[in-house]
């Protein structure tokens, strides 16, 4: 999700650079724009969105009347990464993943990072996405976040900038495996003039992870699946791309159940056990024992399994402890106190409402900052300071003042743009990124580039798929 | 393979299969109805519904039928929780929940199919157009039975999907013959005027066997051998004979593969030696009514044994 | 005092279920005020019964079974020797800091009404003179009436009228409105006047700076004595609620509960 103020003019041109020079990962595709017109490029949009309205690569938006299914608009210009961006990139990924690995493994048991004061105490005791349940559960191989979305944007030729560590269950990676797919049909003369680093081997690299953190018990083929809320859920597609991608069963709750603290799934030859659950359910509903009691979604006496060491749950649960929009200003801290390293990628200045000096600056300058509620997703329930008329900044500095814990402000940054096919022809749109990161039992993997989302609506500021934003292939070449 | 995935995928089937059946029941009741140009066709009209199971709650809705609110509430009412639409909508809905199972050309036919669905309305068949959407929903079933055939590993994805076509296509085929049955009666058939003959002809053209008769029997249409046909012909693929022999054979796929036989094997094969053993006279002998009220619970406690010992 | 309980739930089903799954919080651990001197957890049916602890330090039993049966009934039966120890918990296991049991819960949060009560209560006085008066405050002005229906803390405020174990998230939903870390305690309680009971009993537990956990029975308006017998503790309810279960098939359930907490005989005692 991202804010601008400044307008995609003056913002960074992924394309043209500061200089309006092409820049040269985008040599490529500024002279192939100069070859196509409009109709042919319309043409292309055209069968790229029938290849997803076809293929039923779509997603609910909650709120809608039920059963209604959108497609994500995907914009066919490639975005492009240079090997050596990419490079420094994934490096900084890398190390933040791990620290979000570490952080959770140390709240869950010595708490080291509180006794040293790192975190205050009272965002982990009192943050909800914290599951006191976990304390003292050893997980397989200390990996809490197995499947992690980061989400970077950048605002120059070398700044990248963490928006939000996403740490519970991060989805779009269907939608950036569908990209390429389009990009490899419908933009083969692009496409082929490129030497684009490959990214279908996702699933392969995710089954892997997945099975290297299986009980020791599950022997040489663990039987790994993944577990959806079913289909009305507005990822359903991607839960179904991904088992058929990695040849596992999509599961639901019903088809799962324990037997002596051992989870086991009905098929028609009898129960056959489960070792790995790659669940996309949040922990809310996973077990109606432990948590939500009205959740018909999860397995009763699933915590219990997974607590003995019966069965691995990726990612494990309490996760959400390490990426709320509070413990993201401590993260530069973190990766110095875990790792003892200088962070690579930069964290967004965050104020943190909850502490009285920074709410008095926040309620000073709520029309040029960004407020975020600490547990919010999706872009909702923010405030877009420069955007907001006075009613709405009024009605924030309520909400503030009755719960300033509850949220965090951050100045408005301008992120990049890349040239994008929008109505009015070929424009430049402001993006962000989300790459995918795996970490197993084998170490971390990442595909090269992730995810690119696009406010395609000119003066849009927010590119979340659920409200209106695109998607584009991301393209890591070596120059 | 997960007992939910082979459920769907039953399921899928037999709405499908439904579906096709409530679209040539439409036409030939439509076409018999235009016969009767001097009555308003509104016995037809209600022989179709109790056909499709769904005539009670239609009159409580509508009252008496007419071609038009008939032929509206078997095809796209949303009420009728068996109408055409609602079969292609719940077959989707069973097809994407078990869309790995399926090939790419079934979910993209089924999917095309829903993706027309909200374009069909009353004006879809108003005036002569009729042909033309019983034609579609024909051409999706004939897409989604051939994509299967000709693109799913044989295997109990495959035969799941298969059962699920005949146990429906059983049923169908059954419930038509009994709702038509005293008309195939000897003492109707002696009168046998030409309005029984477009009759007979309806039954057969619902079944899509008109031809085939010809073929088979090269004689005019007679009512028992009508009945022969379409209970006890081994060839013709919608009679009661073939649909039992598909269903044995699938179910032996299962048991061979899982190493284990249950309820479903032994009940299909006791219904199908018993077709295999009856001849006709004996069946009009001992009522054709009585006879066909068995076959449909029979049947129906096939389904019901696939259903405990693989789908639930 | 020497107290022996028995606790016998059955439940019968209209129609088998084909597995059921209880997570039961029925068995008491020591602490100064409480020795367990035996206890234990019968079942009339052969089913898998493993014992374990969960986060909070509780100790709990998994039950499950994987065929049908038309009833199952489920039995506590056990002695302990308590101590009046002024309603101060001491001696007991603890998992988490206190600054975990301000956390809010759907069942204990607290709305605007129940904020507004808690601050007036409190006015200036310390943390311990506070949650006395909160609960007499609330045993005062609230209807106990157990057979009233299950709610959250909101709701039974303004409800009035309540069952124990929501007058004891009231309770919770207040002092954690005031930043004093709060929890939920189920357990049984002695009556010299009723043997027979209908249910568990349920009571509030706040921290207070200085002494420690100190026990609040707003039902009764007094802290624990030796007639409380402490079983399980949770951030609410489901926290530590003596069974959670989950059934798979069948129709209805009904319950049927027979409970005596009386005490032991003297002669037992020596």
């Amino acid at each position: 999700m991202f804010i601008w103020t400044l307008g995609v003019a003056l913002a960074f041109n992924e394309m043209l650079g500061p200089d309006g020079q092409v820049r040269a990962p985008y040599a490529g595709v500024a002279k192939w724009l100069e070859s196509v017109n409009v109709e042919q490029l319309d043409r292309r949009r055209a069968e790229a969105e029938l290849f997803y309205r076809r293929g039923g690569i779509t997603f609910a938006v909650y709120g809608d009347a039920q059963g209604e299914e959108r497609i994500i608009p995907f914009d066919i210009i490639p975005r492009v990464l240079a090997g050596s961006e990419w490079k420094l990139l994934a490096k900084g990924l890398e190390q933040r993943v791990k620290t979000l690995n570490l952080y959770l493994a140390d709240i869950y048991s010595k708490q080291e990072s509180l006794k040293a004061g790192i975190v205050p105490e009272e965002l982990v005791w009192q943050n909800p996405a914290f599951r006191p349940e976990m304390t003292g559960v050893t997980v397989p191989k200390d990996i809490y976040v197995h499947i992690a979305g980061v989400d970077v944007v950048r605002i120059d030729a070398n700044d990248f900038y963490v928006l939000e560590d996403n740490a519970r269950t991060p989805s779009g990676v269907s939608y950036m495996l569908g990209g390429r797919e389009i990009c490899y049909r419908l933009m083969a003369d692009l496409y082929g003039a490129h030497k684009v680093a490959p990214i279908e081997h996702y699933p392969d690299d995710l089954i892997a992870t997945l099975s290297s953190v299986a009980p020791q018990s599950a022997g040489e083929s663990p039987n790994v699946v993944i577990l959806t809320p079913g289909q009305f859920n507005s990822a359903y597609y991607e839960h179904s791309f991904l088992a058929d991608k990695m040849g596992i069963e999509l599961v639901e709750g019903r088809d799962l159940f324990i037997r002596d603290d051992q989870v086991y799934m009905r098929t028609t030859e009898g129960a056959k056990r489960v070792d790995v659950i790659y669940r996309r359910i949040d922990d809310d509903f996973l077990d109606p024992l432990v948590f939500r009691p009205d959740s018909m979604l999860g397995v009763p006496g699933l915590f219990n399994a997974y607590a003995k060491g019966n069965v691995a749950l990726a990612n494990a649960i309490g996760t959400g402890a390490a990426d709320d929009k509070a413990i993201y200003a401590h993260m530069p801290d973190l990766v110095k106190f875990f790792l003892g390293e200088e962070p690579i990628l930069k964290n967004v200045p965050t104020w943190c409402c909850r502490k009285a000096d920074d709410l008095a600056y926040v309620l000073e300058h709520l029309a040029e900052l960004v407020v975020k509620e600490v547990h919010g997703s999706g872009g909702y329930g923010m405030l877009v300071g420069p955007q907001a008329d006075k009613a709405q900044i009024a009605k924030f500095r309520e909400l503030l003042k009755a719960n300033p814990a509850n949220y965090i402000a951050q100045p408005t940054l301008s992120l990049s743009s890349c040239p994008s096919f929008v109505e009015q022809g070929v424009a430049p749109r402001h993006v962000d990124l989300r790459p995918f990161v795996l970490t197993g039992g084998n170490g971390v993997k990442i595909v090269p580039g992730g995810l690119t989302r696009v406010a395609l609506r000119e003066g849009s500021l927010v590119v979340n798929s659920s409200q209106g934003g695109g998607t584009k292939d991301t393209w890591v070449i070596d120059l | 393979m997960l007992s939910r995935t082979a459920d769907n995928l039953f399921w899928l089937s037999r709405y499908v299969e439904r579906a096709d059946y409530l679209a040539r029941i439409i036409e030939a009741t439509n076409r018999l109805a235009m016969l009767l140009a001097a009555g308003d066709g509104s016995s037809e009209w209600t022989s179709a519904l109790v056909t499709a199971g769904c005539y009670d709650a239609f009159v409580a809705a509508h009252g008496a039928p007419t071609a038009e609110t008939a032929m509206e509430y078997l095809a796209l009412s949303e009420d009728n929780p068996s109408s055409i639409r609602r079969c292609l909508e719940t077959a989707r809905f069973n097809a994407r929940a078990v869309r790995t199972a399926l090939t790419v050309e079934m979910w993209e036919t089924i999917n095309g199919a829903w993706l027309e669905l909200p374009k069909m309305d009353r004006s879809s068949f108003a005036g002569g157009r009729m042909s033309r959407f019983t034609d579609w929903v024909k051409d999706i079933a004939l897409r989604i039975d051939g994509s299967g055939h000709r693109t799913m590993l044989r295997n109990d994805a495959y035969w799941f999907t298969r059962l699920g076509f005949y146990v429906e296509r059983a049923d169908n085929t059954a419930r038509i013959l009994d709702v038509k049955y005293h008309i195939l009666l000897p003492e109707v058939s002696s009168v046998g005027g030409g309005l029984d003959y477009s009759q007979w002809a309806a039954i057969l053209r619902s079944v899509n066997a008109l031809t085939a008769y010809r073929w088979v029997y090269r004689e005019g249409l007679r009512p028992w051998l009508i009945a022969d046909l379409l209970i006890l012909n081994q060839e013709l693929p919608r009679s009661l004979a073939s649909c039992y022999a598909n269903i044995v054979t699938h179910l032996d796929s299962l048991s061979n593969a899982y190493g284990r036989q249950g309820k479903s094997q032994r009940f299909a094969r006791t219904v199908q030696t018993a077709l295999q053993n009856a001849t006709i006279e004996r069946v009009f002998q001992t009522g054709l009514h009585e006879f066909l009220t068995r076959f449909i619970s029979d049947n129906a406690r096939v389904g019901g044994a696939i259903t405990e010992q693989y789908l639930a | 005092m020497r107290i022996k309980v028995e606790h016998r739930t059955t439940y019968l089903y209209d129609e088998p279920p084909t597995s059921i799954v209880q997570i039961l919080r029925l068995t008491p651990r020591n602490h100064e005020g409480l020795q367990v001197r035996n206890w234990r957890i019968v079942l009339d049916h052969d089913a898998h019964l493993a014992p374990g602890e969960d986060a909070f330090g509780n100790t709990i039993h998994t039950l499950t079974l994987n065929r049908a049966l038309d009833d199952l009934t489920v039995s506590v039966e056990g002695e302990v020797e308590t101590l009046d120890t002024g309603g101060v918990l001491t001696g007991a296991a603890e998992r988490f800091p206190p600054g975990l049991y301000l956390r809010d819960t759907p069942l204990t949060h607290a709305d605007d009404a129940i904020k507004t009560f808690a601050k007036g209560v409190a006015g200036k006085r310390e943390v311990l003179d506070s949650l006395h008066a909160l609960m007499g405050a609330l045993h005062d002005g609230m209807a106990v009436d157990e057979d009233a229906p299950a709610t959250d803390a909101a709701r039974a405020f303004a409800a009035k009228t309540v069952g124990g174990r929501d007058l004891t998230h009231v309770f919770i939903a207040a002092a954690r409105s005031l930043a004093i870390p709060a929890r939920f305690v189920s357990g049984y309680m002695l009556r010299e006047d009723q043997v027979q009971q209908k249910s568990g009993h349920a009571w509030a537990e706040a921290h207070v700076p200085g002494l420690g956990w100190v026990g609040f029975d707003a039902a009764n308006a007094l802290s624990p004595t030796e007639a409380h017998i402490r079983v399980a503790m949770g951030l609410d309810y489901l926290g530590a609620a003596p069974v959670r279960g989950s059934r798979n098939g069948g129709a209805a359930e009904h319950l049927q509960v027979s409970l005596t907490v009386g005490q032991a005989r003297r002669q037992q005692q020596n």
